[in-house]
């Protein structure tokens, strides 16, 4: 905490990034469930690609609830955020296990970081542009001309969307809030339909006074948060990353079912990562990451990679020469629920 | 009643007490209201005044800044001039845009704030991972075109205490045109805006909270709210859509008194609510309902306490002046129900008053007494009544035993035989009838009718009848029988009664019958022929009131198998129900009839049955006598 040299807002989010190198292992606070047999297991990290929210409730679930150690894991969770670049953690073999939307796991890939999907939670996209009635937006061509905020990272859906219905834009860097948003800085802006959309919402604008576009319902479906593991590591030891993931997806089918409970235990984690975000909130997150992870078809276990889902994400960063060359599905995704 | 009159009491009390808590209610609420308005209006001023002063310290230097292209000492210099001056001012950045200060840095941003002890520690904003273009203090004065409040923060470095950013964009000329340049910024502590807003409390038990432009609790007692939920995410985790609008309202700089449901303060509550316009935040001031109504909560128990005191009161002095009116009537009702079961010695009690109880209650005592009175000459006569049936009993038993009643009277004379009824109308009679033997050869026989009836009339036969059976037996001739029994009864015969007789005297062993009649119904001759006739005899007079009067002896001779047929006139004059008389000829054509006209007792059962028969349910009016004699002759004995 000596980084901090003086007051004020920017100072604190400078010196944060200093922290990097010092793992804030969340589990040391008394998290660890009781094992019998500690010999047993073997110890793994995961890291959360963002700080403590209902985005990664299912794993936060797991872990308290002992679905890992039940799988011969002794997991630690790691404290995630913008100070941890979820890929650059992983390519350094801080961690074993990450989440990472498919887009950037596949840019990352193409980075020569050797990282494999091992389980694509999310099965649609739950990126969307925002804007306000009020505005006269209500379809893709009111976009026109209009001063939309985009994520610096994020950029390749909105583009592509824009492209597709051949709409020049504004385009201004979105920062990590909605405000300039809420105070009609800009006409639209960038929003996880489980995150800001929901902050928005919370910032007294109904619903019903606002025009969202979701990409996946205009074919740009980017599916997001996948688990991914170095491919070493992974032929190495397949059977225990599969645990991982059987693990995970158990967690998350717990907190569905429980979501109350679920929410405790997000809204603990949230306090110790002294991060901000009220129940209500993550309840309402928890509820999203449910509706994103149902397959459209029910009969398809959740957690499988679409490889028409993978196509559609690798040419269209391809087309925005993100990527050099697509690489072949069964390179990418090493699927543990067959 | 009593009922009818405390529910009517009740009601106005009712009425009363409830316009009286609603106007005073009302008249609280809309103190409450004014006088919330005066604070935080006043409130509001305060920290607008501290506000606008922080405000004119950063436009000041952007606007230096717009003339001027300082270098960064003399930036830096301007800095901590503007920190040194403005205590109230916690830090200060220029943050220019890429390249924009120097043409050679992608981050211009000279930041001084204050450290430790108030020393000033200047440092530089900006790097690839912190790219100040894209946080809020940067972005929306530049996207908006004018100076913005942040949002508030908490800022770590400082103690954890919360802060908001006052931002200017500043402006230079580059080829004739307005170009942004970069944003001054100046941080303050909302501790003293915070300290001020939990001082706005009109009245007790309220409390103030402060809400930011996005509904986020800047202030609240509640510390688990600030910063981390908003006025929405309270409304949504209770489900409380009408918060959600007074939140709209409040984040668009309205103002208003609305109340506000449980959830919100554990009770209901009220609120007044008025914009700070500088930071386009919220402020709120809650006043739990019952606090803000325990005043009139109390009053309305007193008043209650003393409404049902006086309806207590109220009960018993209706029940006391009820019961004096009705414990009368109650007695009264009681003891007509004793008389009326027949207790005529209870006591009416005398009531004092002069109203209509008293008039009831004397009506009631004089009705008993009356009653009492009328009972006690009833048993009285009943009891006369009683005596006098009983002695007319013993004088009807007297009065039989008088005649002769045993049948046969001689059974040891052969010659004739006689039968005689007496069946009074009353207890006693005045009808008499007698036969004795005078001699071996003679017996007398008579009948009468003494005028009236009842006692008189049986003293009167009495009378006659032992005379006669006196003078009689002396007698040869029945006319002097008569003249004397005459003489005997008009002595000292005050009363003037009178009676009928018809005697006679047979002498059973020649057939020879000598009779007299004293003013009596003739008798009828049955003979031995079959022919029935009346047997004519000279009248006489009757019996008791002229005492010279004489009589005349008729002779006749009976021949063996005659009948004598002798009545009073309680048989002619029989009546039925039409008022007609029996008479003499059906007498004659009734003993036409008569299956056996050679035996008295036969003939007379005859005759009763067939007057009987007339009568029908008549009442008897008159004492019937019958008397029959039938000749045999001697030595023609019937066995």
């Amino acid at each position: 905490m000596n980084d901090y040299l003086c007051l004020g807002l920017k100072v604190v989010k400078m010196g944060s990034i200093k922290i990097g190198v010092n793992i804030v292992i969340v589990s040391f606070l008394c998290f660890l469930p009781a094992i019998a047999a500690a010999g047993e297991l073997r110890t793994m990290t995961f890291l959360p690609q963002w700080l403590p929210q209902a985005q990664f409730a299912g794993y936060y679930v797991a872990y308290e609830k002992g679905f890992y150690s039940k799988h011969g894991i002794d997991l630690k969770i790691l404290k995630g955020g913008p100070d941890f670049p979820a890929a650059e953690m992983l390519g350094k073999n801080r961690t074993n296990f990450t989440t990472m939307f498919l887009s950037e796991a596949i840019q990352q890939r193409d980075k020569k970081i050797r990282l494999v999907n091992i389980g694509q939670l999310m099965q649609r996209s739950g990126f969307i542009l925002v804007a306000k009635k009020g505005k006269g937006i209500s379809k893709p061509l009111d976009l026109q001309n209009k001063k939309i905020s985009m994520w610096p990272n994020f950029q390749v859906q909105p583009r592509a969307f824009f492209r597709k219905y051949g709409i020049e834009v504004k385009p201004v860097s979105q920062g990590a809030t909605v405000n300039l948003f809420l105070r009609e800085g800009v006409d639209a802006a960038s929003a996880m339909w489980y995150n800001e959309y929901h902050t928005i919402i919370n910032a007294g604008i109904n619903e019903d006074e606002l025009t969202t576009f979701f990409f996946d319902r205009h074919g740009l479906n980017f599916p997001e948060d996948g688990i991914y593991v170095l491919k070493e590591s992974y032929g190495r030891d397949r059977e225990l990353c599969c645990k991982f993931v059987k693990a995970s997806i158990a967690g998350w089918k717990y907190a569905f079912a429980n979501p109350d409970e679920a929410t405790d235990i997000v809204m603990k984690y949230i306090k110790y990562a002294h991060a901000g975000g009220n129940r209500v909130h993550q309840r309402w997150m928890l509820a999203r990451m449910k509706d994103l992870m149902q397959p459209l078809d029910p009969n398809v276990p959740i957690g499988n990679l679409n490889p028409k889902d993978y196509d559609t994400v690798a040419g269209e960063l391809q087309k925005n020469g993100l990527i050099r060359t697509i690489l072949p599905f069964g390179e990418f995704y090493a699927p543990c629920l067959e | 009643m009593s009922f009818f009159i405390l529910t009517s009491t009740a009601c106005i009390f009712i009425a009363v007490f409830g316009y009286n808590y609603f106007y005073s209610r009302s008249q609280i609420l809309a103190d409450v209201e004014k006088n919330s308005e005066i604070i935080t209006v006043a409130t509001v001023s305060k920290i607008e005044i501290v506000l606008n002063g922080v405000e004119k310290v950063p436009s000041y230097l952007a606007r230096s800044l717009e003339s001027s292209k300082p270098s960064l000492t003399e930036l830096q210099k301007r800095i901590i001039d503007l920190l040194q001056t403005n205590s109230e001012i916690f830090g200060s950045a220029v943050a220019y845009e890429p390249y924009a200060f120097d043409g050679k840095s992608r981050y211009s941003a000279p930041y001084i704030c204050r450290g430790q002890y108030g020393v000033l520690v200047p440092s530089f904003l900006g790097n690839d991972e912190y790219q100040y273009f894209f946080l809020d203090w940067y972005q929306m004065p530049k996207e908006l075109g004018k100076p913005v409040w942040s949002e508030p923060y908490f800022d770590e470095g400082a103690g954890n205490i919360m802060m908001s950013t006052y931002s200017v964009p500043f402006y230079n000329y580059k080829n004739g045109k307005l170009i942004f340049t970069g944003i001054v910024t100046a941080d303050i502590s909302l501790e003293w805006l915070m300290e001020t807003i939990k001082k706005i409390s009109s009245h007790q038990s309220s409390y103030s909270f402060l809400i930011s432009r996005n509904g986020i609790f800047v202030s609240h007692p509640n510390k688990d709210y600030i910063m981390r939920e908003s006025i929405f995410s309270i409304a949504e985790a209770n489900h409380d859509n009408d918060l959600r609008e007074i939140g709209r309202n409040m984040i668009r700089g309205g103002k208003g008194f609305v109340t506000l449901k449980n959830h919100f303060a554990g009770q209901k509550s009220w609120m007044y609510y008025a914009p700070l316009p500088s930071l386009g935040w919220s402020i709120g001031v809650v006043f739990p309902e019952d606090r803000l109504f325990a005043g009139i909560g109390k009053l309305g128990a007193i008043i209650m306490a003393i409404g049902g005191a006086g309806f207590f009161a109220l009960l018993v002095v209706i029940i006391a002046i009820s019961g004096t009116v009705t414990k009368p009537l109650r007695v009264l009702a009681d003891k007509a129900g004793e008389i009326a079961r027949g207790n005529l010695e209870v006591e009416i009690p005398t009531v004092r008053s002069h109203d209509e109880v008293a008039a009831l209650s004397n009506s009631f005592h004089n009705m008993k007494v009356a009653l009492k009175e009328y009972i006690s000459n009833l048993a009285e006569t009943t009891a006369a009544k009683e005596r006098i049936e009983s002695e007319l009993k013993i004088a009807h038993t007297i009065q039989m035993s008088f005649l002769p009643k045993r049948f046969p009277p001689f059974p040891e004379k052969e010659e004739f035989e006689i039968f005689a009824i007496l069946e009074p109308a009353k207890e006693v009679g005045g009808d008499l009838y007698d036969f004795f033997l005078i001699d071996e050869e003679h017996v007398f026989f008579s009948i009468g009718d003494v005028s009236g009836k009842g006692v008189p009339a049986a003293l009167f036969m009495a009378v006659t009848k032992t005379l006669m059976k006196g003078i009689a037996s002396q007698a040869v001739f029945p006319s002097m029988a008569l003249s004397n029994v005459n003489q005997e009864l008009c002595k000292d015969n005050d009363s003037s009664m009178f009676v009928t007789v018809f005697c006679g005297i047979l002498n059973f062993k020649t057939g020879e019958l000598l009779f007299a009649n004293a003013g009596h119904n003739l008798p009828v001759l049955i003979s031995a022929g079959g022919e029935i006739r009346w047997l004519e005899s000279p009248p006489g007079f009757l019996l008791g009131i002229m005492e010279d009067t004489q009589y005349e002896t008729s002779r006749m001779i009976l021949t063996p198998g005659d009948t004598l047929f002798l009545y009073t006139d309680g048989v002619t004059e029989a009546m039925n129900s039409q008022q007609a008389f029996f008479s003499d000829p059906t007498l004659i054509e009734t003993i036409a009839r008569c299956p056996d006209q050679r035996t008295p007792e036969a003939i007379i059962d005859c005759v009763l049955k067939a007057v009987k028969a007339f009568t029908g349910e008549e009442p008897q009016s008159d004492d019937i006598t019958m008397l029959a004699l039938y000749y045999r002759g001697k030595g023609s004995r019937k066995k």
